[in-house]
């Protein structure tokens, strides 16, 4: 049956792409490509990738598509079509399809439990996780402790996505008086207006869950960061930039961007001076699982409150600029 | 734990404290003089390591005390070292001289931003270095490259932005190569520490997966080195950065990925693959080869100074890569020893060309008339570059040539023709290191204003770079001794 819906989801995907990369509307493009994420999302499910696929939705579907048509409302929505190059790029795309094919022929079968991913580290995570850290999530055991460093990595990653957009679209001041259209928002119409306003403090209270619920089903800080930045972004829509924006000044964003890639490193650096490694949870309370449990809660904040302040900002960058 | 002990953590968490503060206090200077006084404490942690590992061996660290595999672990040999030093001396050098020329180029609204930057690029690139961990790897080279895309189109040409998106789209297909090579080697490993790939490699060696992720990670890091035919996106990016920028990245961005290849290639693949040392002769040195040959004469053909130089870099890139193709002791020790010495190099001339900016209108050659009599030292110090990038006795860069030269002589087969190419590049060099010292000391110069002084710290910071220049051309214990234990630990030879 997974095989079967597999094969569909797949197939779909394949479409979707084909018809990404042909289409010179880039509107209808950004739309495509927000079906592509949901489609990826519904793949990573049924191969019980819960926690990505909840990332996949939140990020891919939701928050990069907002950007995107943000980014567009700046240009133009049709591509310029260019001839020279095409073959090439077929060419190196066609041969790179054929060699990842190529690297299949020998790959474990899929599910295969003697498969080396399932033989070494895995198992490993899946034993020592309720000793050493005790919670029921391994998932977020895995980056939020184990491999806590490059999930650190990931925050700054967002964090330079942040300053990259701040930095180029900086280069000259924004309009200082957004067009009367952009004050109201879509205040002027009836149906986004109620059904927003209903759905609002659904979604917010539906990212804390996400945020605090992490350590026991899926989710974390960059999904939960994620599903509250959709939240406030549906509320720049209805009511406008300047009434979102004075509800969150951009300074404080900056601040939350700054703030929570600082609340993480800080973590870490205490465990240095508490006598254990960069990043060691373990020293942060007398009893290590206690204090594992302790980090693993204050770098996921640390993670929602960056992630969530770093597509807000991204996202007024361009909307006050139209 | 002793402090020695923590110092591979704090190399990249103390950047880290640090991009927060720059981006949110902003009295004026201070993001400038935060972002000098983190990179010299980097350059000192670097430094001490180094010391520590003179003596050979190397550092590990389990980062939150998670042993590897199962944790990521970081490890600093003497390779590391090396990469290092260049990464965090030369953005020291960079930033501590260049707040004038920032100051020019960059409105000061957004100076805090793009110091942030500049701090995540110096992490990105040290985290790459200092990791064990493939997965590791990847995510620090994403902070590195997004850092380093918002450094170049920072430049107040318009230019930059077209320039900085190619260098975007392909850095983004070299990243993606890598992580799809990485995925494979996972699939079939269930390991993503290195040491630990290499051991777990061996027993699917020959199976498809393995041999296609050796393909995709070595084209991914080429792109990213700039090896050719993948150096496309350079020129543009290196001619249309903030000249301050140039310094920075020409002397270690390019350098980082051939660092990562190398391990990659020598750690994981070499000991286990077979026939892999053909991947060396019959692929990566005719490359080499056409590096140095073709670069170097897009580069005598070239008029505007800084692509020039750039283009200079191509070929020099292709001169560590001849030297790790040998796949010898000597072979590799002349290829790491040239990532050090070109970093000297090109940072000084990419130094002398920032204080050339700042008094000249026009960075083509011909504009270039009688700077050596407006700004003596400044080309003095671009003499001295140019020396050491041709390789002349006495300077740093003939250091590497000779080791590069009597490794290709020991080569049993195509010994002398190597010998012929690497000459060859080294005379080229001369012809285009001389067009733009014709034209500064003896071509008339036209009466032109004075315009803005150059500030001493920058001519300062310019000078002694190119006095390392002659230095390390003198006294080479250090930087080979590195550069030889780098190799034997590389080939698998306890140093």
């Amino acid at each position: 049956m997974v095989i079967l819906f597999g094969l569909f989801l797949l197939t779909l995907l394949v479409l979707t792409a084909v018809a990404i990369v042909r289409t010179p509307n880039l509107f209808v493009a950004v739309m495509l490509m927000a079906i592509f994420s949901l489609l990826m999302a519904a793949n990573f499910f049924i191969l019980d990738a819960a926690d990505v696929a909840l990332t996949e939705a939140a990020v891919g579907a939701g928050v990069t598509t907002v950007i995107f048509l943000s980014a567009l409302a700046l240009t133009a929505d049709r591509e310029r079509v260019t001839k020279t190059g095409t073959y090439f790029a077929m060419g190196v795309v066609s041969v790179t399809v054929v060699v990842l094919i190529y690297a299949t022929f020998d790959k474990p079968v899929l599910g295969d439990p003697n498969a080396p991913v399932h033989q070494h580290v895995a198992p490993w995570y899946l034993e020592q996780t309720p000793e050493l850290i005790d919670i029921p999530n391994v998932v977020t055991a895995v980056l939020g402790s184990f491999r806590g460093y490059d999930t650190l990595g990931e925050v700054f990653v967002v964090l330079v996505a942040c300053i990259g957009v701040q930095f180029i679209l900086g280069a000259s001041p924004p309009p200082q008086a957004p067009r009367g259209q952009d004050e109201q928002g879509l205040r002027h119409h009836l149906v986004p207006q109620v059904v927003g306003r209903l759905l609002f403090p659904f979604i917010i209270l539906f990212g804390l869950y996400v945020q605090f619920h992490g350590e026991y089903g899926p989710g974390g800080g960059f999904q939960a960061g994620a599903i509250i930045a959709t939240g406030l972004i549906l509320h720049a829509l209805l009511e406008g930039e300047s009434a979102a924006l004075k509800a969150i000044p951009p300074n404080t964003l900056l601040a939350m961007v700054a703030g929570g890639a600082l609340l993480y490193t800080l973590v870490g650096v205490l465990g240095i001076v508490l006598g254990g490694n960069f990043l060691d949870y373990s020293v942060l309370h007398s009893n290590p699982v206690t204090g594992q449990q302790i980090g693993i809660l204050m770098i996921e904040a640390g993670v929602g409150i960056t992630v969530c302040g770093a597509l807000l900002s991204i996202f007024h960058a361009f909307a006050v600029r139209d | 734990m002793t402090l020695l002990e923590q110092l591979p953590a704090l190399q990249v968490a103390i950047p880290f404290l640090a991009v927060p503060l720059v981006m949110l206090l902003r009295p004026r200077g201070f993001a400038w003089l935060a972002a000098v006084v983190t990179s010299a404490f980097v350059f000192c942690t670097a430094c001490a390591m180094t010391v520590h590992l003179l003596g050979g061996g190397h550092l590990d660290y389990a980062m939150g005390s998670w042993s590897p595999p199962y944790g990521i672990e970081l490890r600093v040999d003497s390779f590391s070292a090396i990469l290092l030093l260049v990464i965090t001396g030369a953005s020291t050098l960079a930033l501590l001289g260049g707040q004038q020329s920032i100051t020019t180029q960059i409105e000061s609204h957004r100076q805090p931003m793009f110091f942030a930057a500049w701090l995540l690029a110096l992490a990105g690139l040290s985290g790459i270095v200092l990791s064990g961990d493939a997965f590791n790897i990847f995510v620090f080279m994403e902070i590195s490259s997004l850092a380093s895309y918002v450094l170049i189109a920072g430049g107040p040409d318009r230019q930059a932005l077209p320039a900085v998106f190619k260098y975007l789209v392909m850095g983004t297909l070299g990243a993606t190569f890598y992580l799809i090579g990485v995925g494979l080697v996972y699939m079939m490993t269930g390991t993503l520490n290195l040491a630990d790939m290499s051991d777990r490699v061996q027993a699917v060696a020959d199976q498809t997966p393995i041999l296609v992720a050796a393909g995709f990670i070595t084209i991914g890091l080429a792109l990213k080195a700039a090896i050719f035919p993948l150096h496309a996106w350079l020129p543009n990016a290196y001619t249309f950065a903030p000249h301050i920028v140039t310094v920075f990245l020409a002397a270690c961005a390019t350098k980082v990925a051939l660092y990562v290849l190398l391990r990659f290639d020598f750690v994981v693949f070499q000991p286990n693959l077979a026939g892999h040392t053909l991947q060396f002769s019959y692929f990566l040195m005719p490359l080499a080869l056409l590096a140095i040959i073709v670069a170097s004469v897009m580069a005598m053909r070239e008029k505007h100074l800084k692509r020039l130089l750039a283009y200079s870099s191509v070929a020099q890139v292709g001169y560590i890569m001849l030297g790790a193709s040998l796949v010898s002791q000597v072979g590799i020790t002349a290829g790491v020893l040239h990532v050090f010495n070109h970093a000297l190099a090109k940072g000084t001339l990419f130094l002398a060309v920032a204080c050339l900016a700042l008094r000249l209108s026009s960075l083509g050659i011909a504009g270039l008339a009688g700077a050596a009599r407006m700004m003596p030292l400044t080309m003095a110090a671009f003499v001295v570059g140019g020396l050491s990038l041709i390789g002349v006795p006495g300077t740093a860069g003939f250091v590497s040539k000779w080791y590069l030269i009597s490794a290709a002589l020991a080569h049993d087969s195509l010994g002398l023709l190597l010998v012929v190419v690497v000459v060859l590049g080294s005379l080229m060099a001369v012809v285009y290191i001389w067009r733009v010292i014709e034209v500064a000391y003896f071509a008339d110069a036209p009466d032109t204003a004075a315009s803005r002084p150059v500030p001493a710290l920058l001519l300062w910071v310019t000078c002694v770079a190119a006095a390392a220049n002659l230095y390390f051309g003198l006294a080479t214990g250090v930087p080979v001794s590195l550069a030889q234990a780098a190799a034997g630990s590389l080939l698998g030879v306890a140093p």
